[in-house]
């Protein structure tokens, strides 16, 4: 009986996504990464006296398009609040932020669970908020912690999640599909390892069949989806625990610690911050007016389950191949690139999964990066389709491909490798082979039929693998059979 | 006196524009005086000599070939302490920004140097601008230049001296609840709060950002204009900053235009001085004879507009004053302990004792379980005084009042009575919480020579009809 038994987690994800804006929310400052400490900034970013913070449009822009991709609502009108707290790599004391009146409410995220089951958790808002600073703390032994403050104003929505999710592996599949729609409205890199993305999960437990919700606890610190999945399981298994061996969980933040595996008490409910929400003065009211929004979401691009839908309405290829090639949009836009010139859908998404995809990773190659176009893609497989070309030959001439960026014809020319398909030239030199085997042919003929393989074998070496297998098959078949 | 001293600000510009006067020789004059008369008030607390001297020959050299602009040529000007000039300290009289120079110009300090003003000095104030006398600063209070043992008034007390003492023609203040219209009717000056969002506030540092706003004092009705006209305009790096067309303020000023009076019930009560009074109600008066008619007005929520105006402007303050931490510019105390001690010990000796009250009372109406009842509710009264302001517009062009219900009193007679002092910005921190303009005009003195100021409020960005009973009141008085 598992551990959990009888009781069932509730939990709600807070993320934040860095937009990939050019400058910060509120000042000219350029966002880049692994840039000198503390060189893009500005007296706005970096909170001096008497300067004033100017919105980004561009931010807004970016936030309303997740808000209407996943189906919330713009509102028009919204206001920015100061969070107060003290920290140094906070420079002006408060982060400027969004609370009772955030640019987007409501939505949801819908997503699939790996045994391919269909799940949606609801969105309770999306707001707009600048980053804070980076505190590099002492590593060798420096009496003192330092300060970097170019991140300092990147521009972020925080998602809100209802809670809706059941399961660690829901949350892993909510934050899946949640990356996924981030990349493809070109918003957010999404990577969470470089903290572009980031998670926070509030997590509880209650007996099954209760309505009420247990106390939660709120996790943070987690780097990676994985992190997160775990950082779960690990608190269900504790508050379930707790409360099975008649104990309470108290109202608490952890931190989730990577090396440990444990997810250890940062600050108690006593503890917890007032952050003293108040509207920030320097900011107008934020309007969004009905064309803006019918502009933004005009030029939303097709999503990922339209996208999935879509592509197999159009190329008659396999619901899961839809779902792997729709995994990025510069993936489909690939495949549907190489469809372009090419006719057969199925065979070129497998040939994409299973040779190109299988390429680009054992080389740690991005698909935009790779050398070998769409186009030359449909070239090849034209060639496969039309027999000119064996399978393993492909594979062979993909390999080159994939290396030196050359076209298929170029290759096949220095390799000197054409297809046999001439049925009179292959016919003769199965002739030859017959007649040299005369044993092999006498038991064949008695009955063991799988013996064809060998003549296969015999033709294949002495063309040197490039003898066309259906036309030798269909040959031998003939000749064997007399 | 000096030739210098009886210049207005406009006819410098039109003597050096037309090089009978040096611009270099009247910030020469004008930085002369600030090292005497200037430091005896102890008005000033940096003298920017080298820069104004130099923008004053920059001046002369285009002058001389022939492509100098600007309504205020050669004019010496001073910034509170509070408005950022680069390369100078900006203190806001305040321990915790030793030697802190910002890397910027304010906005403010850039239009005027456009327009070809000379930047001569940074003058002292309350601490952050908070304060009615000028009692708080770091670096000690200023005297009123008429009795050096009376306040000038706060919190641009230094700025107000300067012009009264006739340092310079024109100074800039800050205005959060009345801190140039008080000052001014101390010192027998005048003083303009703008429309919030008529002048620029970048490179204004924070104290109640809703209500702050830049503000220009001078002597006469012209220099007042030529000062609001020059500073003013739509900033891109100032989100609440406004446009609008200024009309031609010199050719307009001087109109016969007779105004609707409004007289506010609510701003003659108990504790208004009866000399004051007097005054007010002889202008009245005078002004009636001359045309303008006056209507009795009730602005209902007056009697909330202080303890709104606190409330705010602390709640606005307390996050505003959150970034002098120790960590990036100013002072650091309590190096050698953790952050919080460092926090503790920085702020502490820091911020003087009305900073640390302003940013305890702030504190504590936003937090939580407070938040509803005094941030929220006085956020809600605030909109009913604008309202009570839109309604009362409808019928009058201006509204007439006392600025301050006291003349000047006495260097710490207040200064341990936190309410008292408070109640100096009774009349004037209704314009700044609806944020309607209003100018405080010198109306002569009281019994014991003591000058005593009018106020004048008007609608939004109708600082035009100000300028206009200012001009007609000057005639009368001159
Ligand atoms: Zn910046």
């Amino acid at each position: 009986m598992s551990e959990i038994s009888g009781f069932e987690p509730v939990i709600g994800l807070e993320v934040h996504a860095q937009l990939l804006t050019n400058s910060k929310i509120f000042c000219g400052c350029k966002v880049s990464y692994g840039q000198q400490p503390n060189s893009l900034t500005c007296p706005v970013c970096l909170g001096l006296p008497g300067a004033l913070p100017v919105l980004n449009k561009r931010a807004v822009e970016f936030a309303m398009r997740m808000i209407l991709a996943t189906g919330g609502t713009v509102k028009n009108r919204s206001v920015f609040a100061r969070k107060n707290y003290f920290y140094p790599d906070l420079p002006k004391g408060y982060q400027i932020s969004q609370y009772d009146k955030p640019i987007g409410q409501g939505g949801k995220i819908k997503f699939k669970l790996e045994n391919g089951q269909e799940k949606s958790c609801g969105l309770t808002r999306i707001h707009l908020e600048e980053d804070a600073g980076k505190s590099l703390h002492p590593e060798h032994g420096e009496p003192y912690t330092r300060v970097d403050l170019n991140r300092c104003g990147t521009p972020l929505i925080e998602i809100v999640s209802e809670p809706d999710i059941r399961s660690a592996e829901e949350a892993y599949g909510y934050l899946s599909k949640l990356k996924q729609i981030l990349q493809y409205l070109e918003v957010c890199s999404g990577d969470m390892e470089k903290g572009h993305l980031r998670c926070d999960a509030n997590v509880s437990v209650r007996p099954v069949g209760q309505k009420k919700f247990g106390t939660r606890t709120e996790l943070k610190n987690m780097n990676s989806f994985k992190g997160v999945e775990k950082a779960i399981n690990y608190e269900i298994k504790r508050q379930t625990k707790l409360i099975k061996s008649g104990g309470t969980v108290t109202q608490s933040t952890l931190l989730w610690d990577e090396k440990k595996q444990v997810a250890e008490e940062m600050r108690s409910k006593e503890e917890s911050k007032d952050y003293r929400y108040f509207p920030e003065p320097d900011l107008v009211n934020l309007i969004v007016n009905d064309a803006w929004k019918e502009d933004v979401s005009k030029n939303l691009p097709e999503l990922p389950d339209e996208k999935s839908t879509r592509l197999i309405s159009d190329y008659h290829i396999r619901q899961y191949d839809a779902l792997v090639l729709t995994d990025s949009r510069a993936l489909a836009d690939y495949y549907e690139k190489v469809m372009v010139d090419f006719g057969d859908g199925q065979a070129a998404a497998n040939w994409i999964q299973t040779e190109f995809l299988g390429l680009l990773k054992e080389s740690k190659v991005e698909i935009q990066e790779s050398k070998v176009t769409p186009e030359m893609i449909s070239a090849l497989l034209a060639k496969v389709k039309s027999g000119e070309l064996s399978g393993k030959m492909a594979k062979e001439v993909f390999g080159e491909m994939f290396a030196s960026g050359k076209q298929a014809e170029d290759i096949i020319k220095d390799k000197g490798l054409v297809q046999l398909s001439d049925e009179s030239a292959l016919g003769t030199i199965i002739d030859n082979i017959i007649s040299v085997n005369p044993d092999n042919l006498a038991k064949y003929r008695d009955g063991k039929t799988n013996l064809l393989g060998f003549f296969v074998g015999q033709v294949m070496k002495e063309t040197k693998g490039q003898a066309n297998p259906q036309v030798v098959n269909k040959l031998l078949k003939e000749k064997l059979e007399g | 006196m000096s030739e210098y001293k009886k210049l207005s600000a406009s006819e410098i510009s039109a003597k050096v524009k037309s090089r009978e006067l040096k611009a270099v020789d009247i910030a020469r004059e004008a930085i002369e005086l600030a090292k005497t008369d200037g430091k005896k008030l102890n008005a000033f607390i940096t003298i920017c000599e080298e820069k104004a001297l130099a923008q004053a020959e920059a001046i002369d050299k285009k002058l001389e070939n022939g492509d100098a602009q600007g309504d205020l040529l050669g004019v010496p000007v001073a910034l509170k302490d509070n408005i950022i000039y680069q390369d100078y300290e900006t203190t806001c009289g305040s321990h915790i920004l030793d030697k802190f120079k910002p890397p910027y110009d304010s906005t403010c300090a850039k239009n005027l140097i456009n327009a070809g003003a000379v930047i001569i000095g940074k003058t002292n104030l309350d601490e952050f601008a908070m304060g009615s006398s000028n009692e708080n600063s770091y670096y000690g209070p200023v005297k009123n230049p008429i009795n050096h043992k009376l306040v000038p008034g706060g919190s641009s007390g230094g700025s107000t001296a300067v012009v009264a003492e006739k340092i310079v023609p024109i100074a800039f203040g800050s205005e959060t609840g009345g801190s140039v219209r008080q000052p001014a009717s101390f010192c027998g000056v005048l003083g303009l709060k703008p429309t919030y969002g008529a002048i620029s506030r970048y490179g204004l540092v924070a104290f109640g950002s809703s209500l702050d706003q830049i503000s220009p004092l001078a002597r006469n009705s012209e220099d007042i204009a030529l000062a609001y006209k020059v500073a003013s305009g739509r900033d891109q790096m100032d989100s609440t900053s406004v446009a609008f067309e200024h009309p031609d303020y010199l050719k307009e000023l001087n109109s016969s235009r007779k105004f609707k009076i409004g007289i506010p019930k609510e701003y003659f009560v108990d504790g208004l001085s009866d000399e004051i009074e007097k005054s007010v109600r002889d202008v009245i008066i005078f002004l009636e004879k001359n045309g303008h008619s006056f209507t009795q007005i009730s602005l209902p929520m007056t009697d909330k507009a202080i303890a709104v105006y606190y409330i705010i402007s602390s709640a606005e303050a307390s996050a505003n004053l959150a970034r002098f931490d120790g960590v990036k510019y100013g002072l650091r105390e309590g190096k050698d302990k953790d952050l919080l001690g460092m926090y503790g010990d920085t702020r502490s000796a820091g911020f003087g004792d009305e900073v640390k009250r302003r940013i305890m009372l702030g504190t504590y109406v936003l937090s939580s379980g407070y938040y509803d009842a005094y941030y929220i509710k006085a956020s809600k009264v605030r909109e009913l005084m604008v309202r009570d302001f839109e309604k009362v517009f409808e019928s009058v062009d201006l509204i007439i009042s006392p600025t301050t219900p006291t003349t000047a009193f006495k260097i710490g007679e207040k200064i341990d009575d936190p309410l008292a002092m408070y109640l100096s910005d009774i009349f004037t921190a209704p314009a700044n919480l609806s944020g309607i303009p209003a100018v405080s005009l010198p109306l002569g003195k009281s019994s014991d020579n003591l000058p005593i100021g009018v106020q004048f409020m008007a609608p939004h960005f109708s600082e035009l009809s100000l300028f206009q009973i200012s001009k007609q009141l000057e005639s009368h008085n001159n």
